[in-house]
């Protein structure tokens, strides 16, 4: 009994840190669009990615923004040769579609500090280019 | 610091381009600010904007050099030197309205990469023709002009919302020039952007 108790109280910060990245991305996000996506459509989500990324981002340079290659399932501020905010850099964040979700919704609420302001409030674009993000994978 | 092109020929060619200045580049010329941000922005988050306006900041010197390297690329016909001239200028008052903004807000600009760093990332090697040069500009200028309007809603001010809606503006007229000077159809579907 007074071992689970102490085990209780020792995993509290454990569990905290655990769903911190999930729990910060649910907090942040004004809808849950995660729970209903769309149909998402990675051709479209190519010509969606050039038209309302492509004024900072590349898939393979550093440029207002990291490159993207490789994004999903990666720590966010993990691309060793940009320089990123430090509240993304300490978010926890892995780029799962349920963060870039959210992340797309509203960035700064959901790492107040970032240097991102951009927000994607239609749901459908938001899937589509997430579905394509994930087509682009690193390359070997 | 990025070269830009000669003062003489582009003030000879803005003389005869006159009608392409945007607002922002006509009250400069007119010697009024053409933005008064940051003292009237209340209840914001400054540091977040002054964070926000340096990622746009970013993007303007992006632009600049990317109009030098076009410039410089030999690849584009005199009278389509002179816009992209023009051009380069109107993104030079939008870096400026930046700077005045982010120092009134008590932040520091961040500093233009070197020329050499932009080639390289807007892999400026695959240019071959002037068309090629034309794609990119109007990728910038389109992708610039959603940047603006997406990040409106993250600003923390009235004054800053007229800043970045302006200066999409002026992003979307260049999108539209280079779209036509290419080519491209009129997009069936409103709105075109943001």
């Amino acid at each position: 009994m007074q071992i689970q108790k102490i085990l209780s109280i020792a995993l509290v910060p454990l569990a905290a840190f655990v769903i911190d990245a999930s729990s910060v991305a649910q907090s942040a996000c004004p809808s849950s669009a995660a729970l209903t996506p769309p149909p998402e459509s990675p051709s479209r989500g190519a010509a969606l990615y050039d038209a309302k990324c492509g004024g900072c981002h590349s898939l393979d340079a550093n440029r207002v923004g990291p490159k993207h290659r490789g994004v999903f399932g990666r720590k966010a501020g993990a691309v060793p040769d940009y320089h990123y905010s430090v509240a993304l850099k300490k978010s926890n964040i892995v780029w799962t579609a349920q963060a870039l979700d959210c992340w797309l919704q509203n960035p700064t609420a959901m790492v107040p500090g970032t240097k991102m302001g951009f927000r994607l409030s239609n749901a459908q674009e938001r899937a589509d280019i997430i579905s394509y993000l994930k087509t682009q994978t690193a390359k070997p | 610091m990025i070269e830009t092109i000669g003062l003489k020929s582009r003030r000879s060619i803005l003389a005869g381009t006159a009608t392409t200045l945007s607002a922002a580049g006509a009250l400069a010329l007119l010697g009024k600010p053409a933005f008064a941000a940051g003292a009237a922005t209340k209840g914001a988050n400054t540091a977040q904007d002054v964070s926000l306006l340096n990622a746009a900041l970013g993007l303007e010197d992006e632009g600049i050099a990317a109009y030098q390297i076009g410039a410089q690329s030999k690849l584009l016909t005199p009278d389509v030197l002179k816009v992209a001239v023009a051009f380069q200028d109107h993104h030079k008052q939008h870096r400026e309205d930046l700077i005045a903004a982010i120092t009134r807000l008590g932040g520091k600009p961040v500093e233009p990469k070197k020329l050499g760093e932009y080639a390289t990332s807007l892999n400026a090697a695959s240019l071959k023709d002037q068309t090629g040069v034309l794609r990119l500009a109007l990728k910038l200028e389109r992708g610039a002009t959603n940047a603006y309007l997406g990040i409106i809603s993250s600003l923390g001010g009235s004054d800053l919302y007229v800043l970045a809606a302006r200066t999409a503006s002026d992003e979307a007229f260049h999108a539209a020039i280079l779209g036509n000077v290419l080519g491209e159809p009129i997009p069936q579907k409103a709105p075109m952007f943001g």
